[in-house]
């Protein structure tokens, strides 16, 4: 018990983590969920990416790393925004070209600072054992409204997962609820990326969230699941990170693939006795 | 709600169509797929677009929906431009490319018919409940409700989308080739339903490259061929004449014997809105 409970409750530095990894989890159990649904992967690894020379350009010029993670992603959203609807049948590679520029020019640019290798480490594996309490508040602002996006947006966005045509038809914008969620999804990557970094980021953002959509039936039991299964990953990586001394960030992350496989295992092996009943008899 | 007798033009004394296109041209960006397209679609009617793949019938049907904007002409829907009607047409497209990874069952498949008349606040309540369940048994889905919906074979998962426009009780449903993928049972329930559509006052547009099953159930056949080859009755309309110029092959005597039974049929058991049903 001692190994699982003392390290939180006698280290504050370790306590505030936690609670930061709370708060993350589920916000990233809510954009996971629709970055899964909508088959946004790919755009959330590269708005997740693209955050980096915002973040580079706030180190050097001396403020806050979450402003410069916000205009980064400003600029990526537009970039992609811009790439979808002009070529739709490459948006894959132009998509993917943007975003090694962001991360190249984010390294270009951290270089330039004294502290090279520390600031880079800092920002592509995150410092969550040394998150400040303005961070955290700035966590729960931003995981309510990210809830509140989600509980409003409800109906719009399950129909744009299921069909865009169908979500048009129904008199929901397609374009505008699409941008809602990149904007959602933003969010959740500028508030995360202090926790595990922007290169780790995309890990807490898909892993819950896709052992959600393997166990749960529903998309509100997905989300339950993924902010589940991520607080798990947090609560678990942090105490490896601690008693063995290894980088949190990516032992987290560790924790939520491990976690990943091990429920998609499970599933597989259980599936081959699962039966689906065939239709009601016709009149 | 429904623009008066005579309002956009159309005879006094009718009631005005709910579907109305003048030399219209349908298509994409820069291309026009079909063009001079005219049809009227009154309340209570049915309507078939019979043509090949890539003859133009989802074109149209998406122009008629709002998903694309008509390239000339005139169109109107509900008397008033297309895409402005939400809560009163429900639709059926022909992909639903995610509907393998979502996490819904086919209950929330269904439930999501609703919602184009709640938008985005107005509660679904036990009424809707109650019109989602009776959509579900429409389409013999009961013992699959709460199945998830990738668990679902090909035709569940289309009776599962009819259920879905079913739910929307809607003025006017527009299905492209709504029998993809269904049993023989499936396509039963499927005509049964939107006979009863028809019969409670909507209007229904079908694309469909099944002359035979469609043709039972609508007033009016129009063959698409990236141009309209025949529009009209279906005893009028589908002729070997131009079933060759719609779909490009020979059609044999055997065939012409079945397509004239599947009229007698319809005539016969008397598909419209003031018919009793069978």
């Amino acid at each position: 018990m001692d190994l699982l409970v003392t390290p939180f409750s006698t280290n504050g530095f370790m306590l505030q983590a936690l609670v930061a990894g709370i708060l993350v989890s589920i916000a990233c159990a809510i954009a996971g969920t629709f970055i899964i649904l909508r088959g946004l992967a790919f755009i959330g690894d590269a708005l997740a990416h693209g955050v980096l020379p915002g973040i580079a350009v706030a180190i050097l010029v001396g403020f806050s790393g979450i402003i410069g993670a916000a205009i980064g992603a400003l600029v990526m959203i537009g970039g992609i925004t811009l790439i979808t609807q002009r070529s739709r049948l490459s948006s894959d590679t132009a998509i993917g070209l943007l975003f090694v520029g962001m991360l190249s020019l984010g390294v270009v640019i951290v270089s330039r600072s004294n502290s090279f290798s520390g600031d880079l480490t800092r920002i592509l594996f995150g410092e969550i054992l040394g998150i400040s309490l303005q961070s955290i508040v700035i966590q729960l602002v931003a995981t309510i409204v990210i809830i509140a996006i989600a509980v409003i947006c409800a109906r719009p966005f399950l129909l744009l997962s299921f069909d865009p045509e169908q979500a048009e038809v129904a008199g929901f914008s397609a374009r505008l609820y699409h941008n809602i969620m990149l904007f959602m999804i933003a969010i959740t990557v500028i508030v995360s990326f202090q926790t595990v970094g922007t290169l780790l980021v995309f890990g807490l953002l898909i892993a819950p969230a896709g052992t959600g959509a393997l166990v749960a039936r529903r998309i509100e039991a997905m989300m339950a699941w993924a902010a589940l299964f991520g607080t798990l990953s947090m609560y678990s990586g942090l105490l490896i990170s601690y008693h063995f001394d290894l980088a949190a960030g990516a032992a987290i992350i560790l924790v939520a693939v491990v976690i990943f496989f091990t429920v998609f295992i499970i599933q597989n092996l259980r599936q081959r006795h699962m039966v689906i009943p065939k239709e009601s008899g016709h009149a | 709600m429904l623009p008066r007798d005579g309002a956009d033009g159309s005879t006094p004394g009718m009631e005005a169509p709910y579907v109305r296109a003048k030399s219209l041209n349908v298509g994409y960006a820069n291309e026009v797929v079909v063009a001079d397209i005219n049809f009227e679609l009154r309340h209570g009617e049915a309507f078939a677009l019979i043509g090949t793949n890539g003859s133009g019938k989802s074109t149209l049907l998406k122009t008629i929906v709002g998903l694309l904007a008509p390239k000339g002409g005139k169109l109107s829907v509900f008397g008033m431009p297309p895409g402005n009607s939400h809560a009163r047409i429900a639709y059926l497209g022909q992909f639903h490319r995610s509907g393998f990874v979502l996490p819904l069952r086919a209950i929330d498949v269904v439930r999501m018919g609703r919602f184009p008349r709640h938008g985005l606040w107005k509660r679904i309540g036990r009424q809707d409940d109650e019109i989602v369940l009776s959509a579900i048994k429409t389409m013999g889905i009961e013992k699959l409700a709460d199945v998830p919906l990738r668990s679902l074979s090909g035709g569940q998962q289309q009776r599962t989308y009819l259920a879905q426009v079913l739910a929307h009780q809607a003025d006017l449903l527009v299905l492209d080739e709504p029998t993809t993928g269904l049993d023989a049972g499936g396509r039963e329930l499927y005509l049964r339903a939107i006979n009863e559509e028809v019969c409670r006052g909507a209007s229904v547009i079908i694309a469909t490259h099944n002359i035979h099953d469609e043709a039972a159930l609508c007033r009016q056949v129009m063959l698409l061929a990236r141009k309209v080859v025949s529009l009209g009755a279906p005893e009028q309309v589908i002729t070997p004449e131009t079933l060759l110029e719609t779909f490009g092959i020979a059609v044999t005597s055997g065939k012409g014997v079945q397509v004239f039974e599947c009229q007698r049929r319809g005539d016969n058991q008397g598909l419209g809105p003031n018919i009793p049903r069978r």
